[in-house]
């Protein structure tokens, strides 16, 4: 019973902080700077979750050879800057990582 | 039907990050198993919680007989960067009725956000009137993909083999998603902040490294903006 609880509070808060900005939206008055910082939140937020998975390898920074995911994940950069293609950044990512663990 | 359209152009454009998710749901349903967590109530957190990172801390700290309070706050602070893509959408949310918020809230992950957001902040400030199917679509698609690997994983997670490297897939499509909107000096030195303060703070507990990256990224972006003007 006690994990229950546990889950329906968790599940709460996971939801009020989702819901926290949509809910006030329209009841507040944001300073400008505060919608400055927004356009940026897409760019910061995912390469905040990228960057460790490309340059940490068991949370040691690795910018070797052996680092394929480094490697791979550069492949895709590029990709994605000449081409922004999704499909295509994928495609190659996965590929450059197949190629990089077999050699 | 106009809403057909940006429904499916949300749930089309979260198919690729599927592809690493599933994997996750996987393991995430074994991990619950392995805490001592009933494979109905490990199901039930995948609908009642349904946060991926968030559930895989919430059964290890489950199985590790963790007081609530701890677990409960360990949870919000993994969740913490959530907010910042409730501030994100929020605008484009503000004309609609209460159900269609507390549904987007709910559905609104890393993967769902990511997968709208190129189509929701177009290159005219012009705000898309279909900005919540679009969202729908891919918070939807996200939300029955987890569903069904957490499924497979509470159910035949041990005979899987979820080893295949294809969670992967979750960096690559951010890359895809992230690289193509660089389009200025300061949304590079926002990712380059972003990305450097989350290697360097990769360390701290509960991804508190993550939120203040995100932090990071969007001062220095702003920064630079307000100087160019």
């Amino acid at each position: 019973m006690n994990l229950w609880w546990l889950m329906v509070v968790c599940g709460a808060i996971t939801f009020g902080i989702r819901y926290s900005f949509i809910a006030a939206e329209g009841h507040y008055q944001p300073p400008t700077w505060f919608r400055r910082l927004l356009p940026f939140v897409p760019i910061a937020a995912l390469t905040a979750l990228v960057a460790p998975e490309l340059l940490l390898v068991q949370g040691e920074i690795m910018l070797g050879g052996d680092n394929q995911r480094l490697w791979a994940g550069l492949v895709a950069i590029v990709v994605a800057a000449l081409w922004r293609n999704t499909l295509l950044t994928i495609g190659c990512g996965f590929l450059a990582l197949f190629v990089l663990q077999r050699i | 039907m106009t809403r057909a359209r940006p429904f499916l152009l949300g749930l089309r454009s979260v198919m690729p990050l599927l592809v690493g998710v599933g994997p996750f749901g996987v393991i995430y349903g074994v991990v619950a198993l392995q805490s001592g967590i009933p494979p109905l109530a490990a199901m039930a957190m995948s609908s009642i919680v349904f946060a991926g990172s968030a559930q895989f801390l919430l059964a290890q700290l489950v199985g590790a007989g963790a007081p609530l309070l701890l677990t409960a706050g360990a949870v919000g602070l993994v969740n913490l960067r959530h907010a910042l893509y409730s501030a994100s959408v929020a605008p484009l949310l503000a004309h609609l009725p209460r159900r269609w918020k507390l549904l987007l809230a709910y559905l609104l992950t890393d993967e769902a956000y990511a997968a709208a957001i190129p189509h929701l902040l177009g290159r005219s400030d012009a705000r898309p009137p279909d900005a919540h199917w679009i969202l729908f679509g891919s918070g939807f698609g996200l939300w029955a993909g987890w569903q069904v690997s957490t499924l497979a994983g509470v159910l035949i997670g041990t005979q899987l083999s979820p080893n295949l490297g294809l969670e992967f897939a979750l960096p690559l499509t951010f890359i895809a998603i992230v690289v193509p909107m660089i389009d200025s000096r300061a949304f590079l030195a926002a990712a380059v902040a972003a990305g450097g303060v989350a290697v360097a703070l990769a360390a701290l507990p509960y991804k508190g490294g993550l939120f203040l990256a995100a932090l990071a990224g969007l001062a220095v972006g702003a920064a630079l903006t307000g100087r160019a003007k």
